[in-house]
């Protein structure tokens, strides 16, 4: 099926947010889409869909004009879509989920289940999806409950699937697993349009890439073409992609965890007697693989968790047992790793998500009462700073696209005098421009002196941003290495080996490999 | 309609349009564009891919969570419209259960203009009734009759601050309905002091006004801590407490409250000093507590829009989550706001006592307690927004009589517009649908 946008133009008001946009899919072909934070892409992609409708422009299926009123038109015509932020119902099993909106019914509109089973385990088998009709959707991981609004979309018969930057939210396992159905999905004839911050993936799958800047199509590359060149193309100017961060001089361990043990309601550990310091002027990054304590264990400083034993010093006092308010006004800035969830309130103004933690304090409020002057000012000054694409800082910070939600959770949590910085996923969803320009703020916040610690997911940040790294597996520290340490050492790490088993393993497979050499 | 004033009965609510955008709450903003047409309101419910959560206290009722929060922010014009509707839909009734017009229709093929006429003539003149009934009846032989706009303020006092009290704890994310029994509550604490005290005159009425705002909070407090404390569901505790709150009353109005001699439980009359003054003399039945309700509304919206505590309460109500990372404790905002919330439907309870009822039966809050709910939907759960719903509720109060009386009209269908408008507010897709228009829409596909 052949896809054709024609002159699509969509604004909100005053900002235009697709200006005159004309894109081909071809049958059987991964389209990639790039563009900077809030270029527009999401938009496009929610026109195809039928969400938003066009202010102008046409969409072609097959050279036919095609009008769409809502998704479930734009479904019968054969478009899927995977959105970023899942569209699932929680609670519902997943045949209920995919059975949702599209319930066969048999006598007296009883619903007939059985048949959606059938159909899931049929997409299952031939894509190898390895997913349970009857698991409830909450229970199942990220990466699992993408492959059920995949399915949700193969049942519908969608020949354009749309996958809006469907790996932000994997590990790197899951993503390779989603990029091999994706192949699969190719070579059985359906079209992809894939949108990814991630310039790697890219260039591994895409057979087209269009770019997209400030709502404007720039161009178009093959996916042989260098990566410098590719963010140049997004952003407007060259980025480097290499950080040349100076080195750390660390200097007195201020921040201290002394057999930190974080358990859950039912007993288990979700942090395992974990113990490691950071010294002021030195980055800390915490790798491992998602759900191996390291959300639990930056929660635990903060003071969200109930069940914690050990110790967690910051300038020699105990933070165990204090609140998160205490926690916060002793000097900790607290990136949280879902913004979406923990970090902004999604009906506030990003002036008021600006001063979301701060808002009790001098010059934002006076006694009890807001000091509104100063917290436009202040929300003027952040969005300049940190560039965060708006129209004006009184929008809604649901409006904003993803890459600058995240600017703003970083420009308020950068933005006052800090002891501790700690982040998870700091970057998450965030374009390479943006990248470039957190990391710096980042490391200018170590070399101001403050202890920084940084959870990760993406070995290639904390390589680039880490001192040192520590890897936690199983809620367990498995050892803290320099910074410059090998992708292969922290894999092995990564996987449940401590530092010196890790080290032992390299040693003997290099010498065995030299050993075969000589 | 050639005659504009059946419309003009719902031009109190058009303010409400402005107000609300005063109060800076951006634009409307109910589930997030969902996956497909077909599934809109149930996937808009279920966007977050969350897993469950280890942190403390998880909301396990996030789903009618937002379904309710999609129903208190859908936008003005569909609060609007719900009335519009509510007031066609009741005309029909009017029209069609009307007497001449029944007539008419029996040589309605011969003459079928003359059914029209008839109905035409029945609508317009019940809602014109109405609306004389609400605002000003040149007509009318007393004064009271005349001016029926000041009937309107009266009835339209406890349902300010009783409307106040669900929207206050609306906004911080909880939906109380125990309005009823907080004002029971109030009222009962108001009445003990009001009749059982001897105090100096201005004195006597503060303290009446302080006890009735404790009695509403002891009882929103309950359901607040116990919110706070043990998590449960805030619906069905103020629920329990309504019925609670129903039988102390009764309990006490057959004890220690009675009125001695009196066979009914009754209790006796607030002393004068307890009760407030009138604000038009003795014609108008208009008191001091609708000024008291004004300075609420004020106090409320800049409680809300302006100070700490409200961007705190504001804050835990949109997003626990991020309210609790941001470092605000959302068990202490759950058990402040149900105290606040408790003291203004107390005060509602005052306004009962103090102003129109004087004394204390079982009956005292009337249904103030669940039409304020329909007024904060309403009113969209703003301050301003509520002032003007609950003056639209009290002019349909004031001027359901008039058009029982007038037009030979049961009141009845005062009843029904306004459960036609809880309908249609509680169902903005249907009001959507109707109209065409867009579902309001933040982000949240693939931001
Ligand atoms: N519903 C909306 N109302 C107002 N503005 C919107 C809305 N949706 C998107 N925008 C604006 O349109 C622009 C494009 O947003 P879009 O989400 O398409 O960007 P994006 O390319 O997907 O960015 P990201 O990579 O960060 O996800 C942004 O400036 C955003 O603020
Ligand atoms: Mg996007």
């Amino acid at each position: 099926m052949k896809l054709e946008l024609k002159g699509i133009t969509k604004s909100f008001g005053s900002l235009v947010a697709n200006d005159h946009i004309d894109l081909v899919v071809q049958p059987g072909e991964i389209h990639g889409l790039l563009g900077e934070n809030g270029a527009g892409k999401s938009t496009l992609m929610n026109v195809l869909y039928g969400l938003y409708e066009p202010s102008s422009g046409e969409i072609l299926i097959d050279d036919k004009a095609v009008k769409f009123s809502g998704p479930a038109d734009a479904m019968a015509a054969g478009i899927g879509m995977v959105h970023q932020h899942f569209m699932l119902v929680p609670v519902f099993t997943v045949a209920e989920n995919v059975a949702l909106g599209k319930e066969a019914t048999g006598f007296a509109g009883v619903l007939d289940l059985e048949q959606t089973r059938k159909k899931i385990r049929d997409i299952s088998a031939k894509y190898g999806f390895d997913v349970d009709p009857d698991a409830v959707v909450e229970d199942l991981p990220v990466g699992v409950q993408q492959r059920v609004e995949i399915i949700k979309a193969l049942v519908r018969d969608a020949r354009i699937l749309i996958l809006d930057e469907p790996t932000a939210v994997l590990t790197p396992q899951e993503t390779d697993e989603l990029i091999s159905i994706m192949r699969q999905l190719k070579d059985s004839g359906t079209s992809l349009v894939f949108i990814t911050h991630k310039l790697r993936e890219i260039k591994a799958i895409a057979d087209t890439i269009t770019v997209i800047r400030r709502g404007k199509m720039v161009g178009t590359a093959l996916p042989s073409a260098a990566t410098t060149e590719l963010a140049a193309l997004m952003v407007g100017r060259s980025v480097s992609l290499a950080l040349n961060k100076a080195d750390a001089t660390p200097g007195e361990e201020t921040f201290r965890v002394r057999n930190l043990t974080v358990m859950d309601d039912a007993g288990h550990r979700l942090v395992d007697d974990v113990s490691f310091g950071v010294g002021t002027g030195e980055i800390l990054a915490i790798a491992g693989v998602q759900g191996n304590g390291q959300t639990e264990l930056t929660e635990a400083v903060l003071g969200l968790h109930k069940h914690v034993k050990g110790s967690v010093t910051l300038d020699g006092r105990e933070l165990v047992g204090r609140n998160v308010r205490q926690v916060l006004d002793a000097g900790v800035g607290f990136v949280p790793e879902d913004r979406q969830i923990d970090g902004l309130v999604e009906h506030f103004s990003i002036a008021e998500n600006l001063i979301l933690d701060l808002y009790g304090k001098a010059p934002f409020s006076r006694g009890s009462t807001l000091n509104r002057a100063a917290i436009a000012r202040h929300a003027e000054a952040k969005v300049v700073e940190f560039d965060v694409r708006t129209p004006s800082a009184s929008v809604p910070v649901g409006t904003l696209s993803g890459g600058n939600q995240q600017k703003v959770v970083l420009a308020r949590e950068l933005s006052r005098p800090l002891k501790l910085f700690i982040a998870s996923q700091p970057t998450r969803g965030v374009d390479v421009g943006s990248i470039e320009f957190l990391h710096k703020r980042i490391i200018a916040e170590r070399d101001k002196g403050t202890p920084v610690v940084i959870v990760s997911t993406e070995l290639d940040e904390v390589l680039e941003l880490a001192d040192r790294i520590a890897v936690l597996y199983a809620g367990a520290l498995m050892g803290i290495v320099p910074g410059k340490s090998s992708r292969s050492l922290l894999g092995l790490m990564m996987a449940g080996l401590t530092a010196t088993e890790a080290q032992a393993q390299l040693d003997a497979s290099a010498t065995t490999a030299e050993g075969e050499l000589s | 309609m050639r005659d504009p004033r059946g419309v003009e009965a719902n031009e109190s609510d058009q303010p409400a349009v402005s107000a609300g955008s005063l109060t800076g709450d951006g634009p409307a903003d109910g589930g997030a564009p969902a996956g497909s047409a077909g599934e809109a309101e149930l996937t808009g419910v279920g966007t977050s891919g969350r897993l469950p959560s280890t942190a403390t206290g998880g909301d396990g009722d996030h789903t009618g969570k937002r379904i309710v929060r999609e129903i208190m922010s859908g936008s003005a014009l569909v609060s609007v419209l719900a009335v519009v509707v509510a007031l066609v839909i009741g005309g029909l009734l009017i029209a069609v259960t009307d007497k001449r017009v029944a007539a008419a229709s029996g040589y309605f093929f011969a003459e079928p203009g003359n059914t029209f006429a008839a109905a035409w003539t029945a609508v317009s003149e019940a809602y014109g009734a109405l609306l004389r009934g609400a605002t000003y009846d040149p007509g009318a032989r007393t004064w009271l009759g005349q001016l029926g706009i000041f009937e309107t303020l009266t009835f339209a006092t406890p349902l300010i601050l009783a409307g106040l009290a669900v929207t206050i704890a609306f906004r911080a994310g909880l939906f109380n309905i125990g309005a009823q029994g907080q004002i029971i509550l109030g009222a009962t604490f108001a009445g003990a002091v009001g009749f059982g005290l001897d105090l100096p005159p201005v004195i006597h009425l503060l303290a009446v006004i302080v006890a009735g705002a404790i009695g509403g909070a002891i009882w929103g407090g309950i359901a607040g801590v116990l919110k706070a404390r043990t998590g449960a569901h805030e619906v069905i505790v103020t629920i329990m407490l309504n019925y609670i709150a129903l039988s102390l009353v009764l309990y006490l109005l057959k004890n220690q409250l009675k009125a001695p001699g009196s066979t009914n439980p009754v209790s006796p009359a607030m002393k004068d000093s307890a009760v407030f003054p009138l604000l038009l003399g003795d014609n108008f039945r208009l008191h001091a507590g609708f000024l008291l309700a004004v300075v609420a509304v004020v106090a409320i919206a800049w409680l809300l829009n302006r100070s700490t505590l409200g961007f705190e309460l504001r804050a835990i109500g949109a997003n626990p989550s991020a309210a609790r990372t941001a470092g605000m404790i959302v068990s202490r905002g759950y058990i402040v706001v149900m105290l606040i919330s408790g003291a203004l439907a107390g005060l509602a309870g005052v306004a009962q006592i103090s102003g129109t009822e004087k004394s204390l039966d079982s009956e005292v809050a009337g249904s103030i307690g669940f039409d304020a709910i329909t007024v904060a939907l309403l009113g969209r759960s703003t301050p301003w927004g509520t002032f003007f719903a609950a003056l639209l509720f009290g002019a349909f109060k004031a001027g359901g009589t008039s058009m029982a009386v007038n037009a030979d009209v049961s009141i009845d269908i005062v009843l029904v517009v306004q459960s036609l408008i809880v309908l249609f507010i509680a169902a903005p897709p249907l009001i959507r649908a109707m109209f065409r228009l867009k579902t309001p829409s933040t982000r949240g596909a693939g931001a």
